[in-house]
């Protein structure tokens, strides 16, 4: 229980249908105070205490579980290390994987409970289908496809069927004081909102030069590749304009050499996404299927292999923006809500010969 | 349900309750002129006189407050602010290393903010200050040093402190001395005039009277700057309406709890040691912490390795049984305790401790319930530390 309103609603639906729930608010800080406060915040005494006051009003027992150590570990320290090696990491998902669906569940097994009730808004119905949240734009189904079965088996989603409007609404009509409380937004560790900053800090100043795709030239410099991307347009300072005269865009960037990559809007686009860590839940192993490439991304029809750990999608449409680190969650259409697939996290994404012809460059 | 955290509060005494309830009906604020007020004030100070008799101190030496982190704050600071007024090289404060927050975090924001020097004294691996480094301190810094804090018993792991030997020599030394007693009152006999302390906290809620009241003794000539100002109700060392009801239930409380002391410390204690028996008997491994014998009659407090205390108090709490980390919260989570740290214990077996306490209403059903749950949890507990290792 976040201290938020779905993790509330979700905790006195399950106490409804007849379980025997406890809350339990994961104190993810050493120190409270340094993560997040006021209206966009989790993790804070003031969450705490609304997460305490949740529980009351639903009747439930509540305790705070600090899993500090381990979001400080597998979170934050990965946040920063993936950054660190040029890719681009999702913290909300990398949570999902390592905390509350493998400290907290692995925890709550031990102790006797059967399974962990979360507030996200997906679907895991009677069939073992991780689907779509009815409500589109708040779906999160894309960082729970990181789940493994074992995981999902002992998940229990309640809000999947439901708005966030109407949760709110069940909120205020249960007496959750947390009803009307504002959604959380961005990282909950980076206090400001200031991800550039927040990395300087961890990473240190490490300058570099910003160099054009096509003609290798210096077009500026930079202050730590990490602060950069895949896709970014805003924010790279170049003095010389693209002869063209059209926006650049961030296309790659490469630790090795501190260096990151520009070029046209039409290098961005990429057909091929290759990725790795795949967890993969149907059967069929060569599938026609739509993929999407980052949270609350677009969707594109694609050709998915999985062959072991691997991924390899063949999209047919061009995708943009597409970065290492990233997850590629792969859905099959339904009228009942789309079926997630599987999942993997991206390692690259390149353009195929035929793309390159229509304008784009092959990339690594 | 068993109610075994009697050390974070005990049940009101019936007496208690029916003193509360009466002064609570009738107007009156102590400091008025007319009857109803002579009548409050009447009351207040028949408790004052109450207690005074109870704990040995003269009635004039009771200062009420809200309760011992007030008093604890009161008696640091404020004699600490006194004492570098008359002398201005007066800087140094020493504590235990084992005090209750409210005395080790006064102490140390005396340190932080008003640049106090701080010396916090060690404790042996049975949580006991010795008296030897306290006398090492006085001979180094004797001039410099405005007070010294050193509680009367634990709260968390119950050893009893040598009291009488350390205030007695600040006392030859002319430094003030105040003790915590909080846990002490009502378990142990406590004898204000003859401990030798200069100030002695003592509160309403962990010997049958209500959360809220208490009181800092305080002897006549030590001088104290106030922490609250305004109408100097309490010799002027601490302002605010005195609590009429409060004061006469907590009086009542202190009297009943002196004066069945004897008994109840050897009823309680009795319990306690069937507890500490069953429980290293169903459990090999437990390591009980604190003094074994010069203990509070009511504590039991353990390490059960390869568990987590939190987990344990929650396999437990869901069965009814309630006890505690014993160590301070934030935002509800546990920290490794300071005490056992200060103890010499490592961070492991810190974190894998609980305290069980019985108080008035303990009885051996308490302790049945206990036994009847805690082996499976203990089991349960040690399983769930399991995920920690990493796969």
């Amino acid at each position: 229980m976040s201290g938020g309103v779905d993790s509330a609603v979700a905790a006195a639906r399950a106490h409804d249908a007849g379980h025997d729930v406890t809350g339990v608010h994961l104190a993810l800080a050493r120190n409270p105070q340094t993560y997040r406060t006021g209206a966009r915040g989790c993790c804070t005494l003031e969450d705490s205490r609304d997460a305490r006051r949740a529980a009351d009003v639903i009747g439930i027992p509540f305790y705070v579980w600090d899993m500090a150590d381990q979001f400080h570990e597998n979170v934050v320290d990965d946040f920063v290390a993936e950054y660190a090696a040029g890719r681009t990491p999702n913290p909300c998902l990398r949570c999902n994987e390592k905390i509350k669906f493998t400290a907290v569940l692995d925890r709550a097994v031990a102790l006797g409970f059967d399974a962990v009730v979360t507030g996200h808004h997906a679907r895991l119905g009677a069939d073992g289908l991780l689907r779509r949240s009815v409500d589109l734009p708040k779906d999160q189904s894309y960082v729970l496809a990181v789940l493994t079965r074992a995981q999902l088996d002992r998940s229990v989603f309640p809000l999947g069927d439901s708005t966030k409007a109407q949760v709110r609404i069940e909120a205020a009509e249960r007496g959750l004081a947390v009803a009307d409380k504002p959604d959380s937004h961005d990282i909950c560790f980076i206090a400001d909102g200031d991800t550039k900053g927040f990395l300087e800090r961890r990473l240190g100043s490490a300058p570099g030069d910003i160099v054009d795709s096509r003609t290798g030239e210096k077009l500026g410099t930079h202050n730590g590749a990490y602060s950069y991307t895949i896709g970014q347009r805003k924010g790279l300072d170049l003095r010389v304009p693209a002869p063209d005269g059209r926006p650049r865009y961030v296309l790659s960037i490469t630790p090795k050499t501190n260096t990151v990559t520009v070029g046209s809007r039409e290098e961005l686009a990429v057909d091929t996404v290759t990725a790795s860590r795949a967890i993969w839940h149907d059967p069929a192993v060569s599938v026609e299927c739509s993929v999407q490439l980052r949270a609350h991304g677009d969707v594109v029809p694609a050709s998915v292999v999985v062959d072991g750990d691997g991924l390899t999608a063949r999209l047919h449409e061009p995708a943009r923006g597409v970065a290492a680190g990233q997850a590629i969650v792969a859905y099959r259409p339904d009228p009942a809500g789309d079926i997630v697939l599987g999942s993997a996290t991206i390692t690259a994404g390149t353009a195929s010969a035929d793309l390159q012809t229509a304008g784009g460059v092959a990339r690594a | 349900m068993a109610y075994l955290d009697h050390a974070a509060t005990t049940p009101m005494l019936e007496e208690a309750l029916e003193a509360y309830a009466s002064a609570a009906r009738s107007v009156g604020n102590p400091s008025s002129l007319h009857a109803a007020g002579r009548c409050a004030r009447r009351l207040v100070e028949e408790s004052r006189e109450r207690i005074a008799a109870a704990l040995s101190a003269r009635p004039s030496e009771v200062v009420f407050t809200s309760g011992g982190t007030e008093s604890d704050n009161l008696a640091t600071k404020g004699i600490f602010w006194s004492r570098r007024a008359a002398s201005l090289n007066r800087t140094r404060v020493i504590a235990s290393a084992v005090e209750h927050h409210a005395v080790l975090d006064a102490v140390d924001w005396l340190n932080t903010h008003e640049g106090a020097a701080l010396n916090l004294l060690p404790v042996d691996d049975q949580g006991r200050v010795s008296v030897a480094d306290l006398e090492d301190l006085i001979t180094h810094y004797q001039d410099e040093i405005a007070v010294i804090s050193v509680q009367w018993a634990n709260n968390e792991i119950g050893t009893i402190q040598p009291i009488r030997d350390l205030a007695h020599l600040a006392a030859e030394h002319g430094i003030p001395f105040h003790t915590d007693a909080v846990q002490a009152v009502g378990q142990i006999p406590v004898d204000f005039a003859a401990s030798g302390a200069a100030a002695l906290t003592v509160t309403g809620h962990k010997l049958g009277g209500p959360v809220g009241v208490g009181a800092l003794l305080l002897g006549r000539d030590v001088a104290c700057t106030p922490l609250l100002h305004g109408g100097g109700q309490e010799r002027d060392v601490r302002s605010g309406t005195l609590d009429t009801a409060g004061v006469a239930a907590f009086a009542v409380a202190v009297e009943s709890a002196v004066k069945s002391q004897q008994e109840y410390s050897a009823r309680v204690a009795g319990l306690r040691d069937e507890l500490v028996t069953r429980v290293r008997t169903a459990i090999p491994d437990a390591i009980l912490n604190g003094d074994h014998a010069d203990r509070l009659p009511g504590n039991a407090h353990f390490s059960f390795p390869g568990c987590e205390g939190d987990a344990l108090l929650l396999l437990l709490d869901a069965q009814g049984i309630a006890c505690s980390t014993g160590s301070a919260c934030s935002a509800g989570v546990a920290q490794p305790s300071h005490v056992l740290i200060a103890m010499g214990a490592d961070d492991d077996r810190a974190r894998s401790s609980l305290r069980f306490t019985l108080g008035h209403t303990s009885t051996a059903d308490d302790v049945d319930a206990l036994l009847a749950a805690l082996p499976g949890a203990v089991e349960r507990a040690r399983r769930a530390t399991a995920w920690k290792t990493p796969r």
